[in-house]
């Protein structure tokens, strides 16, 4: 059954990113700790972009609002981890509030709405001095621990958002909910037609799609030890997830975790080459994207595999 | 009597224009219903009326003795109310029988995916599309995207269906086919309007006719009774077909 291979595919992956820290170093534990954060984001951004269809630009708002969360409340004392929680569940609703709003919009509409939801909240951040310390940014305590213990902490932390975020695209591809996402995304009206409560599966769908970033960015802060609007609200956080996605497939379970990794081996072996041209790079990755692999590469090679074994039989 | 459905001067208007005026209408259990007109009657209006597409400007809709004026089209359809569009609106890139699924799953009380699978299977059977389950949709021929949607409305286990325009697109033999499954659907127990510009049909399979022109009612009665109709004959089939129903 592919139900349990997946399951099992997921759990490998997670006990071998887990052991990482045994015999890498800490540079090869940031690259981890990266493609982590990056998995969660694309497998977050999957559920309301693939699944439902509704391309979503709200992913750094939901990381940003985890990021300030998370930081404010451990500045307020609160233990990181209950912090972290908060910051996902404050994403949530959020998602949740906002998303009554625009989620009647399609297509670009709706592309144009959710990307503006970070520009909002950045403006914010940076005007509410008294509570996120504005332009200067926030501070984060540094946990007490050697550097390499601190590397392979802050790896097995956003591990377990990644994994979090798996489980929930898992649990989802079976549910009552994923299948009324499906519905909706290749005919809204029809699911209405036939009993799918479109309004609630797109309302619940995108709260899943923030939580996750919500806690990526927490973690991400944490780790970090210090943010700042322009960096947590980034526009970028929003358009790399929809990039990975599309270059591991659509609506797929493993998809955007190969594409997060594809996304940042590129990152790591182009982006250093071209500091100031990487958002020009990614617009060509986008182009070639949409006119040559609009199934993803994980469908390219399937197809590609099943016409070699057709002309081979 | 108790109605099944009951339109009470029912009125929709885009701007200036009334694709319904105050069409009052019964349906009683078990009739076949056929809803007749010329292009823009408001035929098509009045389906998205019932069904929740759009709202009423004025007027009640009521289904089981419920008001479902106001209800959203997944509120009306949990309620017993299917239907299917003049234009096919399948989930292309889903099986055959996962487009039955959804149905059976969100209106028609499955429990989850796997029961409401079991039970696209039978509502394949009825409509003879069994064999072809698994394929995508998106592969179907149009005759066999009508039985499709006629399997996904059956798998919503609706007390009502309303059919736009089931036989458009379709040949002879098509048609005959097709009528015969609207009997089979009807013996099931399930109350039937169709919505149908070929007399042969409507003429076939109706238990009563109803007439819209310009957005109102303008005969309700017996088939051989409205095809007589004098209104009805000069809005709707023309000098021709009077002439040759009088020879």
């Amino acid at each position: 059954m592919s139900g349990l291979r997946d399951w099992a595919l997921l759990v490998l992956g997670v006990a071998v990113l887990a052991a990482l820290p045994m015999v890498a170093d800490n540079y090869t534990l940031r690259l981890g700790t990266v493609f982590c954060m990056y998995a969660a984001l694309a497998l977050s951004w999957n559920v309301i972009g693939g699944f439902a269809g509704y391309p979503s630009f709200a992913t750094a708002a939901f990381f940003g609002l985890g990021a300030y969360t998370c930081a404010i409340l451990q500045s307020a004392g609160w233990p990181m981890l209950p912090a972290l929680a908060a910051g996902g569940a404050l994403a949530g609703l959020f998602a949740a509030a906002v998303g009554g709003a625009i989620l009647h919009l399609r297509g670009h509409y709706f592309a144009i709405a959710s990307l503006a939801l970070a520009e909002v909240l950045r403006e914010l951040a940076t005007k509410l001095e008294w509570l996120t310390g504005g332009g200067m940014g926030l501070n984060l305590p540094v946990p007490a621990m050697e550097l390499h213990a601190q590397a392979a902490f802050f790896l097995h932390l956003m591990l377990g958002v990644a994994a979090l975020a798996g489980a929930a695209t898992l649990l989802l591809r079976g549910s009552r909910l994923g299948f009324a996402l499906r519905c909706i995304q290749q005919n809204e009206d029809a699911a209405g037609m036939l009993g799918v409560d479109t309004r609630r599966a797109k309302t619940l769908a995108f709260a899943i799609s923030a939580i996750f970033p919500g806690l990526a960015g927490g973690a991400y802060a944490s780790w970090t030890h210090y943010i700042e609007p322009p960096d947590v609200f980034d526009v970028l956080l929003s358009v790399k997830p929809l990039v990975m996605v599309l270059l591991g497939g659509l609506g797929t379970v493993f998809g955007p975790v190969v594409g997060a990794g594809l996304l940042l081996l590129f990152e790591e072996a182009v982006w250093r080459s071209f500091l100031t041209l990487h958002a020009a790079v990614l617009g060509v990755i986008i182009v070639v994207l949409v006119l040559f692999l609009p199934n993803g590469l994980m469908d390219a090679t399937r197809r590609l595999l099943g016409r070699r074994g057709r002309g081979a039989a | 009597m108790s109605a099944l459905l009951r339109l009470e001067g029912v009125s929709r208007r885009f701007g200036g224009l009334a694709a319904l005026d105050s069409v009052s209408l019964e349906l009683g259990r078990g009739e076949i219903l056929g809803l007749i007109g010329p292009n823009g009657a408001g035929k098509t209006t009045l389906v998205n009326v019932v069904t929740g597409v759009h709202t009423a400007t004025s007027g009640r809709v009521t289904f089981e003795g419920q008001d479902i004026t106001r209800l959203p089209p997944h509120r009306v359809a949990r309620l017993g109310l299917a239907r299917t569009w003049q234009i096919v609106q399948p989930f292309p890139r889903m099986t055959v029988a996962e487009n039955v699924a959804a149905g059976a799953l969100f209106a028609g009380g499955a429990a989850d995916v796997a029961s409401a699978l079991a039970a696209a299977r039978e509502s394949l059977g009825f409509v003879n599309l069994a064999d072809l389950a698994d394929a995508p949709a998106a592969t179907l021929t149009l005759a066999r995207r009508k039985r499709l949607e006629l399997a996904r409305a059956l798998a919503m286990k609706p007390r009502l269906i309303m059919l736009d325009e089931v036989n458009a697109g379709l040949n002879t033999a098509e048609i005959d086919e097709a009528l015969a499954l609207i009997r089979r659907i009807a013996a099931e127990g399930i109350t039937i309007v169709i919505i149908e510009h070929l007399m042969k049909v409507v003429l076939g399979v109706s238990t009563r006719i109803a007439v819209l022109h310009h957005g109102r009612l303008i005969a309700d009665g017996a088939p051989q009774e409205v095809v007589r109709d004098k209104e009805v004959v000069a809005a709707y089939l023309g000098r021709r077909y009077a002439e040759r129903g009088a020879a």
